[in-house]
């Protein structure tokens, strides 16, 4: 019996979407439902092929919602990722392990946010808002205790300080934030399902009002609503699919401090090597046979500016401290950066959707149909959020 | 309006105790030495499951920090723009906290600070900071 491995077992053979807004007036719901039929559609499957779920554990569409919905489906496998955006490849990961282990042989994923600024649309828990603004309803629990009550309260002023230690370290500057924001929204303007359409400079980015210290409104991904979806199969069985397979090459998941626990993020100093993303890299690039150079597009959890700037130095794109000089001159840009990213403009300009419609993207970028298509992409890396327990994989033509 | 408050627990119980009566304490491995914080029944390096809540000096160097001028919740938007630093305690532990009375401008990393007590409600008293010579 040959070693047991996820490596090229599985390949997203469907993928789906609403369209995505700033405040789209519907449930998570109704919208998780639309995404996941016309995943199913684009696989060719009726979704009573489906026999196994991955969702986020935040995801408000559970296992007995999708049941309910989509005819009670026998489903063989259900789990979730943790962590939020850190989870947006993760979920990947436990698709193929499913597969590989026999336990299911079709696995639907999803997410579906109504994130908008405006989207609570009344009580219940399809109908989305501001996390982070139910705080203090009631006493603090678990670690927000230690933070909250000082008035950290949202994932943007905890990334503040990761993004500024690092600025602490290393010296990046403003104009390299600026860089990764300019680039992800020249690729949004390409891309008609993007909620942000116009053109950025980078003194667009510096107008920008602080929002907290270092991060001004355009380096903060957007909140907005939507879904999106995609089916998973076994690599055998993709081939006779519709359509053309993304193979998942490697998957790795690893945890090492999490942004809201900044007291234990720091507890091993300032050394990202024991983070969850190097952690996980490490375990990538040995399963998947291939290097960093060999990458045509990356798509990073782009929630704020820096931390696509760490993630270049996390994934081994370049060294600690020189991921401000890589996005430099446009590089990350479609068509000629250093490495494309984020070719769907991303969560700073496409829209929020936790990360996981950078994951279709780089289903897109596979099957040659991106709107910043990367002439000849043969393998496009998917990395969750890397100041989370976190995942990645590497897709495969 | 008062900021949300935490409940303490079976595992912090003797950490806000000690800020009632004016001390800041951190657990301490009575094992290895090492202290730690968050509040968590072992020792991160020797895993040990003994310990004692030492007193800290309350001194430390701000290690990274931001200035909250967006969006935050109701009890924070009249001290907008307002800081959060993570301290680097003399101990070796981080701490989550704010500098009094210091201008968003003045705020750097390396900056000595020592805690200070600020009673929130009967049962819990926040530890902040102020700059120390």
């Amino acid at each position: 019996m040959s070693a047991a491995t996820i490596r090229g077992r599985a390949a997203v053979v469907g993928i789906g979407q609403t369209a995505f807004g700033k405040s789209l007036g519907r449930s998570e719901y109704d919208m998780a439902l639309e995404a996941i039929l016309a995943a199913c559609a684009d696989a060719g499957l009726s979704p009573r092929d489906i026999d196994g779920t991955v969702r986020y554990d935040m995801e408000t569409t559970d296992e007995e919602n999708l049941l309910a919905a989509l005819g009670h489906p026998d489903l063989g496998w259900f789990a979730s990722s943790a962590w939020g955006g850190g989870g947006s490849a993760s979920v990947l990961v436990l698709a193929a392990t499913a597969i590989a282990a026999g336990m299911a042989s079709t696995v639907l994923i999803h997410r579906s946010r109504a994130r908008g600024k405006h989207s609570a649309y009344g009580a219940g828990v399809h109908q989305g808002g501001r996390y982070w603004e139910r705080l203090g309803e009631v006493a603090l629990t678990g670690l927000n205790k230690w933070h909250v009550p000082h008035g950290l309260v949202a994932a943007f002023q905890e990334m503040a300080m990761i993004a500024m230690r690092h600025r602490i370290e290393y010296g990046t500057t403003d104009e390299q934030y600026a860089e990764v924001a300019v680039a992800f929204r020249s690729h949004a303007v390409r891309n008609p399902h993007a909620v942000m359409g116009t053109p950025i400079t980078i003194a667009d980015h510096h107008a920008s009002r602080m929002v907290s210290d270092p991060l001004r409104l355009l380096d903060c991904c957007l909140e907005t609503d939507g879904a999106v979806a995609l089916v998973v199969t076994a690599a055998e069985r993709a081939r006779d699919l519709r359509q053309p397979p993304a193979y998942i090459l490697a998957g790795a998941m690893a945890a090492g401090g999490h942004h809201i626990r900044l007291s234990t993020y720091y507890e091993r100093g300032s050394n990202r090597t024991d983070d969850g993303a190097p952690r996980a890299a490490r375990r990538l690039w040995a399963m998947a046979g291939v290097e960093p150079k060999d990458i045509d597009v990356a798509c990073f959890y782009d929630f704020f500016t820096p931390l696509v700037i760490m993630a270049l130095e996390d994934y081994g794109f370049c060294g600690p401290g020189e991921g401000g000089p890589f996005v430099e001159r446009g590089g990350l840009a479609w068509p000629d950066g250093r490495l494309v990213c984020n070719t769907n403009g991303g969560q700073l300009s496409e829209a929020f959707i936790h990360g996981f419609n950078n994951t279709v993207e780089a289903v897109r970028q596979i099957r040659g149909t991106s709107t910043a298509q990367v002439a000849g992409c043969e393998l496009a890396l998917v990395a969750g959020g890397n100041t989370d327990p976190t995942g990645a994989v590497i897709l495969r033509r | 309006m008062s900021p949300p408050l935490p409940g303490p627990t079976r595992d912090d119980a003797e950490f806000w105790a000690a800020a009632r009566r004016g001390e800041l304490r951190f657990q301490r491995c009575t094992g290895c030495g090492r202290f730690r914080h968050y509040p968590r029944p072992t020792c991160p390096r020797c895993l040990s499951r003994d310990f004692a809540w030492e007193r800290s000096t309350g001194r430390g160097t701000v290690w990274t920090w931001t200035i909250v001028r967006g969006p935050t919740l109701p009890a924070f938007e009249s001290k907008q723009p307002y800081n959060v630093v993570d301290v680097l305690m003399e101990e070796g532990v981080h701490f989550v906290s704010e500098v009094l009375h210091c201008p968003p401008e003045q705020i750097r990393a390396g900056m000595p600070v020592e805690a200070v007590f600020v009673a929130a409600s009967d049962e819990i008293t926040l530890v902040k900071f102020r700059r120390a010579p």
